[in-house]
């Protein structure tokens, strides 16, 4: 039985990795198992200067998931290289840093510093607003992506992965601004745009009123789109958004990703990637499937 | 280094209208339990309610491997919790929190507590005790309905204030005005505290413009209780409107110096 399986030119011994924004830099989960388990460890939303996030309330719960408007609270790209990424290199996986900014320059210099630490690929967060476009999110047009990528893509020797924002019109043709651009990789979905309310007080119940629905509840949108830009595009997909099993990790893959992200389901339970790649296994068993890669894509539409 | 395991419920028992007592064998949690901390528990195994539910460690007795916690029941996840049977295991991480209750070589001290926000200086009160130092209490409630464990805390504390808003039962009023009374007379050297906000930063300000020492435990709307979500944020004292700061509650707290935090 072989998990292996190639992303973007990143040798995965699984394909089970843990998203941005649920797993900091590895060390609250080196308490619970060795992260040399794990596919490979996409890092906290890492800025060029450090960032210290939104005014509480930041999180709430919401049925299957929760909403959160955390601000990209983060120690800055400087703090990261010298403190955590020696921390995070101890172990044998593979390390992929999520790279924020608000402008196109601001980008440029944070991949060419990134390009240069001993890590195995770049992922960008499309969802951060460009304040040299009225803070209109890089992610939220064809032309914009398609500009923000070519720009870092000149940088970057490593894999370069496009983290893409659901809320747009049409998410495969988002998703060919990427490839245009010359991206290695796509990964999908951010979080979904959504509200909660406290009815006695009548206020939002998180402080920018707007936040990022997670966790299972916007699974079932997560696969159609990932299904969607597979139609639309060559280059792998990490598909992610509610994957909490490995049952679910298999329906991604059937839809067309190469690798998946454990989100939110790593804050319920510190060993939900472990129980995914135990779950994968499990079902390659049961289905007597050799490689997991033979799975990918292998949707047969009614 | 927090644990995550299956504890047994040994013992439930509810102490006033919707708020339970629930004593569990948790012998990995309670040898590394310090007073403040907090555990965090999954009610169930579905994703539905998505989220853990942080609560306060109440009692410790590391010789038996046995953990005390009580909790109001709020919502859905309390309503689960409320309705698990004796001989039920219960997904529990724990302990939490770095910042917790630290006694050092204070001799005479008092605890403040608003309602449910009392159960955690159970532990700390029990410590002083047992250190043979002074520690006395001041527990308010809003009436006399609510007023609970008055036995329990008379026990490990020299002298108790119970206190209700409506005067129903005790003495007549905040805890808080009785504590300053008291202050008078008494050179309390830290004050250790947890309850309702307002109750909280009127103590803030006291014990601040009055230079005492004082460790308040915090709470704030939690994600995942380890560190990792940011989810749980309270300004740092050294926090400005151009250049706003944090901690995470789980991380930095749940216990804060009063000096250091701005909510």
């Amino acid at each position: 039985m072989n998990t292996r399986i190639n992303f973007a030119g990143i040798e995965l011994k699984n394909p089970v990795t843990v998203a941005a924004g649920t797993f900091g830099y590895g060390r609250e989960f080196a308490n619970f198992f060795d992260l040399g388990k794990l596919g490979a460890i996409i890092t906290e939303g890492t800025s060029l200067k450090a960032k210290s996030g939104n005014k509480p309330p930041r999180v709430c719960e919401v049925s299957s998931g929760m909403l959160s408007s955390i601000g990209l609270q983060n120690p800055g790209i400087e703090y990261f290289a010298n403190n955590e990424l020696p921390f995070l290199r101890k172990y044998d996986t593979k390390i992929i840093v999520n790279a924020c900014a608000n402008s196109v320059e601001e980008f440029v210099e944070l991949c060419k510093i990134l390009n240069d630490l001993d890590i195995d690929g770049i992922e960008i967060n499309s969802a951060c607003p460009n304040v040299e476009d009225n803070n209109k999110v890089f992610g939220s047009t064809y032309e914009s992506i398609k500009m923000l990528t070519k720009a870092v893509r000149k940088e970057i020797d490593k894999p370069l992965i496009i983290k893409l924002t659901p809320n747009v019109e049409n998410i495969g043709k988002i998703a060919k601004g990427v490839e245009d651009g010359g991206a290695d990789a796509i990964s999908l979905i951010g979080t979904i745009s959504a509200m909660k309310i406290d009815i006695y007080k009548r206020k939002p119940m998180i402080s920018t009123n707007i936040g990022g629905l997670s966790g299972p509840a916007i699974k079932p949108i997560a696969l159609r789109m990932i299904y969607e830009v597979n139609q639309n595009i060559k280059i792998p997909i990490m598909g992610l958004g509610g994957i909490v099993s490995g049952e679910d990790a298999i329906e991604f893959m059937l839809a067309g990703a190469t690798a998946i992200s454990i989100g939110s389901g790593n804050l319920i339970d510190p060993y939900t990637s472990i129980k995914t790649i135990e779950g994968i296994e499990e079902y390659m068993r049961k289905s007597n499937i050799k490689n997991i890669s033979d799975i990918v894509g292998k949707l047969e539409l009614n | 280094m927090p644990k995550q395991i299956l504890a047994e419920l040994l013992r439930k028992e509810q102490i006033i209208k919707d708020v339970y007592k629930f004593t569990i064998k948790a012998e990995e949690i309670v040898k590394l339990a310090k007073p403040g901390n907090f555990i965090e528990i999954k009610v169930n195994n579905q994703t539905e309610p998505f989220l853990r539910r942080p609560i306060s460690i109440y009692n410790i007795e590391v010789e038996h491997g046995i953990l005390e916690f009580i909790f109001q029941v709020k919502g859905k996840g309390t309503q689960i919790l409320a309705q698990k049977n004796i001989g039920e295991k219960i997904d529990i991480i724990g302990p939490l929190g770095y910042g917790t209750f630290k006694i050092g070589d204070k001799t005479n001290v008092a605890i403040i507590g608003g309602g449910i926000g009392i159960f955690p200086l159970y532990e700390l009160a029990k410590q002083i005790t047992e250190q043979k130092k002074r520690v006395n209490g001041y527990l308010g409630f809003r009436t006399k309905d609510l007023v609970m464990l008055e036995n329990e805390f008379t026990k490990i504390t020299n002298n108790l204030t119970i206190t209700t808003d409506d005067g129903t039962y005790g003495k007549n009023g905040f805890a808080i005005n009785y504590l300053i009374e008291d202050m008078k007379k008494e050179k309390y050297e830290c004050i250790y505290a947890c309850g309702p906000l307002p109750m909280l930063r009127s103590l803030q300000e006291y014990a601040n413009k009055n230079n005492i020492e004082c460790q308040i435990s915090l709470e704030e709307k939690m994600g995942c209780g380890l560190g990792v979500c940011l989810g749980c944020a309270v300004k740092t004292a050294k926090s400005s409107i151009e250049s706003p700061k944090y901690f995470q509650v789980c991380k930095g707290g749940p216990v804060f110096n009063s000096r250091d935090v701005e909510f």
